[in-house]
């Protein structure tokens, strides 16, 4: 089967799944927004862009103002290229630490397998919100460290998965043929095993984005965002002690994170349905 | 003799995992940008040098790092968490005046999600393809995506502000001098919003879980061959689909406890509801971090009972667990 037969037949599997349609179109269209939204909409989010507290369906601010007079549509615009920057990168740093931990736990086998576990059951035991808000407090709000904390707290799940993977295809010939023609373990590891175990991983992944972005929504709300980064989270923090009087201020940039939350579950799904790995979604 | 060996097992393993979290909280403080003493007294500036001194005396901050490390411990143990510089008052106290609050709020949300949760995942294997399924499959995604401080502010402008019929903060109505049944209906009035706003996103994810492991277990041979015996569709579901189905829901209610209380930080913020959540989030605007990580320990400790209570209750349900492992 060619590269290409072989993604037709993924998008076949895909497309099968409507909400993955739906998912998948939402999805562009934040990307779009976060890729495009600052040259359409050129400008600081946090200047005044008219009086303060303008209803929405406004032709001049469609969503309104909030309680300084800035433009809430350019806020959620601005706003969509920090959740997810933060929601990839995050999730890129989970996942690499927890496939270098998985695989190694996984491919070794015995006492390093054996602390390897304990270290990851450990950092699962944490009450991970708890244990970010922590970090980022102590090491003051900024991408960097929100980027690290969320990545420290999401590792866990995928080293178990990659362990999993690793435990049974260590056992398959394929890999025993590389043992026995000498290869180093790290080209077992990362050569032979891993492209094997990509699928799960994949998914895992795409899921993994949407919790990210809802844990970056969270501690922004709590006022542990970068001070210099308009976000959806913030926003919404902000505007909470005028909910009585000014709902669109908070309405908007929630509904936004509802949005890309969804689309991105429901594109993992399809990524699930279409790579079809034995992974369920209990492992969340 | 198995069972009590078992506890015992699990007992010591979540001692030594809160030992981990202590040892880790001494390094976060060591590792914060600054000199630990002002960390632990709260932004610099905002304490004085007789104080500082004091601290770096209690820790003993001019010895060893191991024998800090060994001062330290002995204080969590004996519960001195240190002195919140920014509320005058020792953490320990602060702390524990504060459980009740949040053991009644995610207690709450805790039973009424995986109630509500099983029973619309039980519903929806039973329907499936029929638009009630498709209903809970929808209203699962949808909360699964909310985020929860959200869903909370949305609650407060429609029951609150809008249509009047709940309150939306605080934990009891402020100057009612209410007693007995009259006070515990008064809390029970403003528990409502609140938990449900927590529950809501477990709930989801109880609802997505029952539903799949019905399904699963629904295709195994142990009910075809009941529904070969011509056991009736009812006791089939009850007691060999459900009992089967209801194992990996427990195993993950457990493992969500921490995502409660994580989850209790934000609601008991938008709520007023005076818990250890909201004392987190005052901590956080204060920088108070001696008291953050007093909340850290705490919190971290409740985690670890719940999955140690979880773990027993599991060996009760699933009598084929290894007890000696």
């Amino acid at each position: 089967m060619t590269g290409m037969e072989g993604l037709r037949d993924f998008w076949q599997r895909y497309r099968r799944n409507k909400g993955a349609i739906v998912g998948l179109a939402v999805l562009v269209l934040v990307l779009a927004t976060a890729l495009l939204g600052p040259t359409l909409f050129p400008g600081n989010p946090w200047d005044m862009a008219g009086a303060p507290f303008q209803k929405p369906f406004d032709p001049e601010f469609p969503l309104g103002t909030d309680t300084l007079g800035r433009d809430i549509l350019m806020g959620i615009v601005h706003g969509a290229r920090v959740s997810l920057l933060i929601g990839f990168v995050a999730t890129f740093a989970a996942v690499s630490l927890g496939v270098i931990l998985g695989s190694v736990a996984g491919y070794y086998g015995g006492l390093v397998d054996d602390l390897l576990m304990r270290f990851t059951e450990f950092f699962q035991t944490i009450p991970s919100f708890v244990f970010a808000i922590v970090l980022v407090a102590i090491f003051t709000p900024s991408i960097a460290s929100i980027v690290a904390a969320i990545a420290i707290v999401s590792w866990p799940p995928v080293a178990r998965l990659v362990r999993g993977e690793f435990l049974t295809l260590r056992t398959r010939e394929f890999v025993q043929a590389s043992v026995v023609l000498g290869r180093s373990s790290r080209h077992i590891i990362f050569v032979e095993i891993l492209p094997n175990a990509v699928s799960p991983i994949i998914v895992a992944g795409s899921l993994m984005v949407a919790t990210a972005i809802l844990i970056e929504s969270s501690l922004s709300f709590l006022g542990l965002g970068d001070p210099n980064m308009m976000s959806w989270g913030f926003m919404i923090g902000s505007a909470r002690t005028v909910l009585r009087t000014a709902w669109w201020m908070s309405f908007f940039p929630g509904l936004a994170i509802l949005l890309t939350v969804l689309a991105l579950n429901l594109v993992g799904e399809g990524l699930n349905d279409a790579l079809n790995p034995r992974l369920t979604r209990e492992g969340r | 003799m198995q069972r009590l060996q078992f506890i015992a097992q699990r007992v010591v393993k979540g001692i030594v995992v809160l030992l981990g979290i202590i040892i880790l909280n001494f390094l976060l403080i060591r590792m914060a940008p600054g000199d630990p003493a002002s960390v632990m007294a709260g932004e610099a500036g905002a304490a004085d040098e007789v104080f500082m001194s004091q601290l770096r005396k209690e820790f003993g901050l001019d010895r060893p790092l191991h024998e800090q490390l060994t001062i330290y411990i002995k204080n969590v143990v004996t519960l001195d968490l240190g002195f919140s510089y920014r509320q005058q008052r020792p953490v320990a106290d602060l702390l524990l005046e504060r459980v009740p609050a949040t053991l009644l709020l995610t207690g709450t949300a805790f039973l009424l999600s995986l109630v509500v949760g099983v029973l619309l995942g039980i519903l929806a294997a039973s329907r499936v393809g029929q638009w009630s399924d498709s209903l809970v499959t929808v209203i699962a995604l949808f909360f699964y995506a909310t985020p929860i401080f959200w869903v909370g502010l949305m609650g407060i402008l429609l029951f609150s502000v809008t249509l009047g019929w709940l309150p939306s903060f605080g934990m009891y109505t402020v100057g009612g001098k209410l007693t007995g049944a009259a006070f515990a209906l008064d809390v029970l009035h403003h528990l409502i919003l609140p938990a449900i706003t927590l529950a809501l996103f477990h709930m989801a994810v109880y609802a997505r879980m029952t539903r799949a492991s019905m399904l699963e277990m629904r295709d195994q041979d142990f009910v075809r061959t009941a529904h070969a015996k011509g056991l009736r569709e009812g006791r089939i579901v009850r007691i060999h689909v459900l009992r089967n189905a209801i194992l990996p829901v427990i195993t993950m209610a457990g493992v969500k406890a921490g995502y409660l209380i994580g989850g209790s930080i934000v609601v008991e913020t938008v709520f007023a509801w005076p818990g250890i959540g909201r004392l987190a989030f005052e901590t956080v605007m204060q920088r108070d971090y001696n008291l953050l990580l007093g909340v850290f320990i705490l919190t971290s400790f409740m985690v670890i009972a719940v999955n140690l209570i979880t773990d027993v209750i599991y060996s009760f349900v699933d009598p084929r667990i290894e007890l000696g492992q």
